[in-house]
């Protein structure tokens, strides 16, 4: 089996990868958010559910949490309810959503009140407030760690091999079942390549929000 | 009928009862300074005029009209939002802005707000900004400005919605001496306006040269009212006399 044989296959492969990376991202950056919410709310109820949710998903291993949206439902119902794919994205989605979450209320508690209060003697409303004085500088201050569990999701993507899905990791090993150990190793370029994009997108932004301090 | 009447106001924080009953009015045009040691409730009682704190008893009524009381339920957010637009507050901090150039914090609020059209609104601030004599400055950012210029650009940002009381929260004391000027001049010539102001502050001087009226409050509660010449210069007052050798005044 040749260079460019293998290389096809795990751009296939790469294919998942990029999929479960781009949902799980487009999902769990807007449900991390609503989380932080949840676990900031002045209602404390819901405030203690939420942490306790955020702990449990975070003291899980992901691939174990994948392992159970693919298989449970099939025990409780007595049939796969979600494909593997789907179970895939539904436990990253989840387990990201928690970890931004955390990022975003740290982000959100950092802000000075008297940007809130200056907000609000203006006469905005609340929602105002948040949007148009408070995200803005959230974003500034996040984008760091936001860049890290970014990154980490990439190589993350490679435990949804665990309930067969055929990613770039997955895709290399089918050939170690010939023999072949070369394409496991030749992976890491595919990692490589996809983490340096990002690196580069995340020191765009940074750049773009240089223009003011605070 | 004065524009605004403040009736014993108080204010708790848990145990520590910080406002005692205040009762003051100020008629349209005047400027009350409030004088008094840190911890006496001063920066309290703009908070309350401004819905940032809610008080436990008390009365505040502007142009004969009731926005807070005692008697009332529990107010809303969109209640509190709209009383607070009778006041405008500028802070000791500035509390600007950072991701807007000065013409966007000036202009957000009347936007979002919908004062008048985005030119109409454009315009109103410009003019506002010549006044405050930072014509030069509108497309710079907070981070670029001195503490004297932010603080300028606080209050053009607080005038642009014409709140009919504009408070100050200690406006000169986060500056540097040299800087205290500016902001002051800026504040002289709202009054040459006829705007209506309470201004919190230590600079004995400015209150002298400028208000109309001066309260010294200690512990909650207000000690003397008068103006200027009886509070400042003939205070009678063992308390006011004491605070004010402080400042070397007396």
């Amino acid at each position: 089996m040749g260079f460019w044989e293998v290389t096809l296959s795990l751009l296939e492969g790469l294919e998942y990868t990029c999929l479960i990376f781009a949902l799980t991202l487009v999902l769990a950056l807007p449900l991390g958010l609503v989380i932080s919410f949840g676990s900031m709310s002045k209602f404390k109820p819901l405030a203690y559910v939420v942490k306790t949710f955020v702990w449990i998903i975070r003291g899980v291993p992901l691939m174990l949490q994948v392992i159970i949206f693919f298989y449970v439902p099939g025990f409780l119902f007595g049939t796969p309810v979600l494909s593997r794919f789907a179970s895939v994205v539904a436990a990253f989605v989840i387990n990201y959503a928690c970890y931004f979450s955390e990022i975003y209320r740290g982000g959100i508690e950092s802000i000075p009140r008297g940007q809130y209060e200056a907000g609000q003697v203006l006469g905005m409303t609340k929602k105002q407030v948040f949007f148009k004085i408070i995200l803005m500088q959230v974003v500034k201050r996040i984008l760091a760690p936001m860049s890290n569990e970014v990154i980490t999701l990439v190589k993350d993507t490679a435990l949804a091999r665990v309930i067969m899905i055929v990613e770039v990791i997955q895709a290399a090993q089918n050939f170690a079942g010939y023999g072949l150990m070369w394409p496991l190793f030749y992976t890491a370029v595919f990692y490589l390549a996809f983490v340096g994009i990002l690196t580069l997108l995340f020191g765009f932004f940074e750049k773009k929000l240089d223009y003011y301090k605070g | 009928m004065p524009i605004l009447e403040v009736k014993n106001i108080n204010k708790n924080f848990g145990e520590l009862e910080v406002l005692k009953g205040i009762d003051f009015s100020l008629n349209q045009g005047e400027v009350l300074a409030i004088i008094g040691s840190s911890g006496s409730g001063k920066t309290t009682l703009l908070r309350c005029l401004n819905f940032l704190e809610t008080p436990e008893k008390g009365s505040i009524t502007v142009n004969g009209k009731t926005i807070f009381s005692d008697e009332h339920k529990e107010y809303t957010d969109e209640e509190k939002r709209l009383n607070r637009l009778h006041f405008g507050l500028v802070f000791q901090q500035f509390n600007l802005f950072p991701q807007y150039n000065v013409l966007e914090n000036v202009t957000l609020a009347p936007k979002l707000l919908k004062k008048g059209t985005d030119e109409e609104i454009n315009q109103n601030a410009l003019d506002i900004l010549k006044h405050v004599g930072l014509s030069d400055r509108v497309d710079y950012y907070p981070c670029q400005l001195s503490g004297g210029q932010q603080q300028r650009v606080a209050i053009a940002r607080a005038l642009a919605l014409s709140p009919d009381i504009l408070c100050f929260d200690e406006p000169t004391s986060a500056l540097d001496p040299e800087l205290t000027g500016e902001v002051l001049k800026v504040i002289k010539e709202l009054k040459n306006k006829d705007t209506t102001m309470i201004v919190v502050t230590h600079e004995i001087e400015f209150a002298k040269e400028v208000a109309d009226k001066v309260i010294f409050m200690a512990d909650g509660v207000i000690v003397e009212e008068g103006t200027p010449e009886e509070v400042l210069l003939n205070s009678k007052n063992e308390r006011t006399r004491t605070f004010l050798s402080g400042f070397g005044n007396i």
